[in-house]
């Protein structure tokens, strides 16, 4: 660095010593064309990020503390907490997970459709190498419920997230060299990716009785669930992977402009990779838990529709479907306000039916809070603040 | 062409029109004559887009009048704008390229048969209206099967057709066109204007403006500069009139020029039979330290694919390619840069700036790709190159947070010029720095040029403009039909070079 | 000097006048078509090469009582995808048409009040959708998904669990064979017919209306289509609501082939539209791509599933390995031809 700025600073003294003096436009010309102040749309953008999904979920907050007090009720049983909050966090992880994985790669420009095949993958994946029955010829009831595994759990964890990982590396493959569209190309595993999930498992729904397996979905740790600290260590790693590396900034610039970014040097398809293969890591993991908590692995049903609630969770924590900025907190946010939504709903006693329709009804009312329309009243409301309080200050 | 009682088709009187802290036009009048070539010019920000906007109804004037044939009218919105007979044509076409040319033309006013499309009256229509420009092609293709300057064609004619435009608005027709499709179009509008309709020409190009407008109103600052008789005013005074500075200035600038001893001994790129099928015949060419390389030749004469080429987008097909004496195998943008050697390319918004990103992150960018994934220039860092850069290349912005994209053409160039000096190289590629941009901001980029040589850089400076290449370079080649045509060092005349141009020599 | 200048423009007017040049050009511009037909023609003949059984002539006349709301859905969503967007909502309103219809049928209210009541609540919801998608510009994959969420919940909340149809009229729609003449013991059934009908409707708007050029221009570039003055707003949510008539339509065949409403029909039918859409040479960028080649995407579908079926050991999962298959390849395929155009 410091080469840099001295090399730089003689290339300095060299042009200045060659440059005739100029007059230069006054400074008001060019102003002309940024009329907003920098600072403000600097700190709008860095505020409504994280502002709106945390405001959409202390409102769901509020219209619970009004009308299910219970929702807050959080007791101790067997040694850790219980309650509606627990559900929220420990059956909204695998979502969390999902997003912060589909949030880099919404960030590139692309979109992840497959995620949930992924889940059914790495569940199948589990669940077989879980199997006592495995290997064995004859298969008695005992030998298919006995709480043994036929593989170290070590091995099974590693297979489950090599496998997603393996899917991811698929789907960023087929984005960043066969350069395939990408809702088209996840498209292809999102529509096999089930029909290979039932081929691991041979067309069969498989139970899992191997209790220690359960420790990822229903364990507790410290009485908090352990798929939140799962979910705490791979954002602050992922965190830390986008923002003290260039790796942020290189996700960022190329869903914003990608020629322009490979013309400046950036490995473009490399970057692209990375997003997608992280997302494949990041279905693995949710699909280890998800398969944990439910003790088995339907490879038809589980995860199903997460890539469309991953996706819902990405769009309300402010990354734009084209590309560009993004944080993944706030994705996890989104996550949180979707299961939020859920579990008021079925806590304030909506038949199990209606739940479809009133998600139907919180995906109307994210769209139309994001949508351009919005913003537009929003900054009209917000310049006439600042005019009128810059008016009280002038008045004489 | 009979002057003596042509109507005045426009007559735009006092017309003003602010936005939020900004004065975009102030006190502007624009007359129109049937039947004329009018040429507006200006730097960017003086307030030519914003007029035809209040023109063609895209944006509502504060104050003024605008006058059609005498009759005074309010434009509503481009639709209304369009049925009063004022029609644009832009840069980028705006046309449909997956649907026929005649698709393009009729679309809107399309004849029926039976309530069904009527295919073949349709294509009969659009023939005729093509042939009414001298245009003579197939319009059953697909539009995007043409080239640019056809497109163009198209759009004019789908002017003509649709809209039955009286006035039409030519945005900067010609940027991407090469001088015989520049001619094409030239002769359409002389076609255009002998059947009266009267045509304003945005452009940059005092040459073109010479050889086609007849009157030429000037702009600066949002004020009117004043209209005048392209017959009568003299190429030096309108450069002038547009920089609001004195004559003598200019000649100054046309002095500032390196000497040439000041070249090194060893070429810092050394290319030898490098070409790529389709693209570029093998070429032998040396890039030098301390000396700008010129580079001229029509478009799509190979200029852009060298450059690509030597940069290491684009992978050679033949040829061998040195950087400081080591042999190039990888060819990609990052290798090229750790080599040294960077490329400022010619599209400047879709190849160049990170729009959204801010004048910080995008002068950084290429720097923290040659440094990669893991070592990573943290925010004070990235401050402190910057604000070097803003105050070295005079970046007009109040802060770097700025985005890029809310910056003009000029300032945007200046970020791009600074990304890639950041990079330190040893070798920089400009292809078309220059275009586009003020004429204020184009002398501020061609000293920096010179200033850079004479700092022992080895500067490829790539331009349509043949006087700009002719003023600061110490040697120009000059491509023609994708291969080098010549090589000419020291003192070279414009007359020489466009006639190697033209396959003379 | 203009008897010169006009040498470029003859350079760019092709010798029409040549046959073999004219055949090329053809060939050429509709390239992915051609291959799709022969992929389909190849997979029905290895089909019939595999299991003897499927060279009997019902078979292919099954693959249009199999598929037809799959082709209904499958032409909505092309015209929805030639402007450049997409409709996740198809599957859930089949299932909320045939659990509306069941529910509307089993309260007594007539059939033919019943299915132009489908049919219009089909057309209101893509018409909103497709507002929903201009004028608050939200990005249509968005959109398309609440707009499945809430058909296939309303579904639910009609209903919960399957509701069988026993309305005469149904029941002699979905009994009744048609026998095709000039073979022998053929038939199809009158809602078969349906399908065939509206590909026919849609190869006319597509081919000679302003509509059907228009959502090919807006595919193409939806600015310039503005700025070319085309009616670009009414254009899009015509186009959706089409897609929801078709889905609607699609609804009613598939409640009177089964003869119930169940909210769990169709789940996961949008994709294997949009992938019998791809496999018919549309791109999902817009602006390219027909009706006809989704045709036969549709008719390569059935016969997948037609192979499984008379292979009897694969499972039914395997259908969904062999579309993602097929439809890579596809992409293959469409990806080398767009590529080389473009720099040709």
């Amino acid at each position: 660095m410091k080469n840099l700025t001295e090399s730089a600073a003689n290339s300095d003294r060299a042009i200045e010593s060659a440059t005739p003096p100029v007059e230069h436009a006054p400074l008001g010309r060019e102003l002309r064309v940024s009329p907003r102040p920098v600072q403000s749309r600097r700190r709008r953008i860095r505020e409504s990020a994280v502002f709106w999904p945390l405001l959409a979920l202390l409102l769901i907050l509020l219209f619970d503390a009004l009308y299910a007090p219970g929702f807050f009720k959080i007791g101790v049983q067997d040694g850790h907490l219980y309650g509606n909050l627990i559900d929220v966090v420990n059956d909204g992880a695998p979502l969390m997970l999902v997003a912060i994985g589909m949030t880099l790669v919404i960030a590139t420009g692309g979109v992840d459709l497959s995620v949930g095949a992924v889940i059914a993958i790495s569940a199948a994946m589990g669940a077989v190498l879980i199997n006592p029955a495995l290997g064995n010829k004859l298969i008695t009831n005992d030998i298919l419920t006995k709480d043994a595994t036929n593989t170290p759990l070590p091995i099974i964890v590693l297979a489950d997230l090599a496998a997603g990982t393996l899917c991811g590396l698929w789907n960023g493959f087929l984005v960043s060299r066969a350069r395939i569209q990408p809702m088209v190309a996840t498209l292809i595993l999102m529509v096999a990716g089930r029909g290979i999930a039932q081929l691991i498992t041979n067309g069969q729904i498989m139970t899992i009785y191997y209790t220690p397996y359960f420790w990822f979905g229903n364990g507790f740790i410290l009485g908090l669930p352990v798929s939140i600290y799962i979910v705490a260590v791979v954002l602050i790693l992922a965190w830390i992977g986008v923002r003290k590396t260039s790796i942020g900034l290189f996700i960022e610039s190329v869903g914003l402009n990608s020629k322009s970014s490979y013309y400046s040097g950036i490995n473009e398809p490399n970057v692209k990779l990375l997003a997608y293969t992280f997302c494949g890591f990041c279905g693995a993991i949710a699909g280890l838990i998800l398969s944990s908590y439910v003790h088995s692995a339907d490879a038809n049903n589980i995860g199903l529709n997460y890539e469309l609630d991953a996706i819902l969770a990405v769009v309300m924590g402010g990354t734009l479907m084209s590309g560009g900025r993004f944080s993944l907190f706030a994705s996890v946010l989104g996550a949180l306000v979707i299961w939020t939504f859920t579990i008021t709903v079925y806590t304030v006693g909506v038949p199990a039916n209606a739940l479809l329709a009133a998600k139907a009804v919180l995906v109307l009312a994210v769209i139309i809070l994001y949508s351009d329309y919005m913003r537009r009243i929003l900054n009209r409301l917000e310049r006439k603040g600042r005019q009128s309080s810059r008016s009280r200050h002038d008045a004489p | 062409m009979s002057q003596a009682e042509t109507r005045t088709m426009l007559t735009m009187k006092g017309i003003t029109k602010s936005f939020p802290g900004v004065t975009a036009l102030e006190d502007v009048d624009l007359t129109l004559r049937q039947g004329e070539v009018h040429a507006l010019m200006g730097e960017n920000g003086a307030g030519k887009s914003t007029l035809i906007k209040v023109l063609t109804g895209v944006e509502h004037l504060d104050h003024g009048t605008i006058a059609l044939d005498g009759k005074p009218v309010q434009v509503r919105s481009p639709q209304h704008s369009q049925s009063l007979g004022i029609s644009t044509v832009y840069q980028e076409v705006n046309l449909c390229t997956n649907i026929s040319v005649a698709e393009n033309i009729m679309l809107g006013r399309e004849p029926r048969r039976f309530g069904a499309i009527h295919w073949r009256k349709m294509n009969e229509l659009a023939k005729q209206a093509l042939q009414r420009l001298d245009i003579y092609i197939d319009v059953t293709q697909p539009l995007g099967n043409y080239s640019l300057a056809i497109q163009q064609m198209v759009a004019i004619a789908r002017s003509l057709e649709i809209a039955h435009a009286k006035i039409l608005i030519l945005d900067e027709p010609t940027s991407s066109l090469d001088t015989n499709e520049t001619n094409l179009l030239f002769d359409v509008m002389r076609k255009l204007k002998s059947e009266g309709i009267s045509i304003i020409f945005i452009t940059h190009f005092l040459e073109q403006v010479y050889q086609i407008a007849d009157r030429i109103t000037v702009l600066r600052n949002g004020k009117l500069v004043g209209t005048y008789d392209a017959a009568v005013l003299p190429r030096i005074e309108l450069v002038a009139k547009m920089l609001g500075r004195s004559v003598t200035d200019l000649d100054a600038m046309a002095r500032v020029k390196a000497k040439s001893e000041q070249r090194q001994a060893k070429p810092i790129i050394e290319a030898k039979g490098l070409g790529r099928k389709g693209s570029l015949e093998p070429v032998d060419v040396a890039l030098y330290g301390g000396e700008v390389l010129g580079v001229a030749g029509l478009l799509g004469s190979g200029r852009t694919e060298m450059a690509k080429l030597l940069f290491g987008v684009d992978t050679p097909d033949s040829g061998t390619l040195t950087v400081n004496n080591q042999p190039v195998k990888n060819f990609a943008p990052l290798e090229s840069l750790k080599r040294g050697v960077a490329l400022c390319p010619e599209d400047r918004k879709a190849e160049g700036i990170v729009g959204d990103l801010t004048i910080r992150e995008n002068i950084i960018l290429a720097l923290q790709a040659r440094f990669g994934w893991f070592k990573f220039l943290d925010k004070s860092r990235q401050n402190a190159i910057a604000q070097h850069y803003i105050e070295l290349l005079n970046i007009v912005t109040p802060s770097p947070d700025q985005l890029v994209k809310n910056l003009s053409g000029g300032n945007q160039q200046k970020v791009i010029l600074a990304r890639w000096l950041a990079t330190n190289p040893d070798a920089l590629i400009l292809d078309e720095p220059t275009r586009g941009i003020d004429v204020g901001t184009k002398a501020e980029i061609q000293r920096m040029v010179l200033q850079l040589a004479a700092a022992g850089k080895s500067i490829v400076f790539i331009s349509s403009e043949l006087e700009e290449v002719l003023r600061i370079s110490q040697r120009i080649v000059v491509m023609r039909d994708h291969k080098k045509a010549a090589e000419y060092s020291g003192d070279v005349d414009d007359q020489m070079v466009m006639h190697t141009m033209a396959g003379n020599l | 000097m203009a008897q010169e200048m006009r040498m470029p423009s003859v350079r760019y007017s092709p010798a029409l006048s040549n046959l073999a040049q004219r055949i090329k050009l053809l060939l050429l511009g509709n390239g992915p078509l051609l291959i799709t037909i022969v992929i389909f023609l190849l997979a029905y003949f290895v089909g019939g090469q595999l299991y003897p059984a499927m060279q009997k002539p019902q078979v292919f006349f099954n693959l249009f009582i199999n598929n037809g709301s799959l082709l209904l859905v499958s032409i909505g969503m092309t015209f929805v995808i030639l402007t450049g967007g997409i409709d996740l909502s198809v599957g859930g309103m089949i299932a909320l048409t045939s659990t509306a219809s069941a529910a509307l049928l089993k309260a007594g209210v007539s059939p033919y009040v019943v299915m132009p009541l489908m049919l219009g609540m089909g057309v209101v919801f893509g018409f909103a959708m497709g507002c929903i998608i201009h004028y608050l510009k939200v990005q249509p994959f968005i959109a398309t998904l609440m707009g499945l969420f809430f058909a296939r919940g309303v579904a639910y909340l009609i209903s919960l669990s399957s509701v069988t149809i026993t309305d005469p009229f149904y029941k002699s729609l979905a009994l009744t064979p048609l026998y095709i003449p000039f073979l022998k013991n053929v038939y199809v059934y009158i809602p078969t017919l349906v399908a065939p009908l509206m590909l026919l409707v849609a190869i006319y708007v597509t081919f000679f209306t302003r509509f059907g050029r228009t959502i090919y221009a807006l595919g193409n570039n939806e600015q310039s289509a503005l700025l070319m003055g085309l009616p670009v707003a009414r254009t899009k949510i015509i186009a959706y609501s089409f897609s929801g008539l078709c889905s609607a339509l699609a609804g009613i065949v598939f409640s009177i082939s089964l003869l119930a409403g169940y909210g769990q029909f169709a789940t996961g039918m949008e994709l294997d539209a949009i992938a019998s859409v791809v496999m018919g040479g549309t791109l999902l960028t817009g602006g390219v791509g027909n009706v006809i080649g989704t045709l036969f995407g549709v008719l390569i579908y059935g016969t997948i599933v037609s192979i499984l079926q008379f292979n009897g050991t694969l499972s039914s999962w395997w259908t969904r390995i062999g579309v993602g298959i097929l439809t890579l390849i596809f992409i293959g395929i469409q990806s080398l031809f767009y590529m080389r155009k473009r720099h040709g």
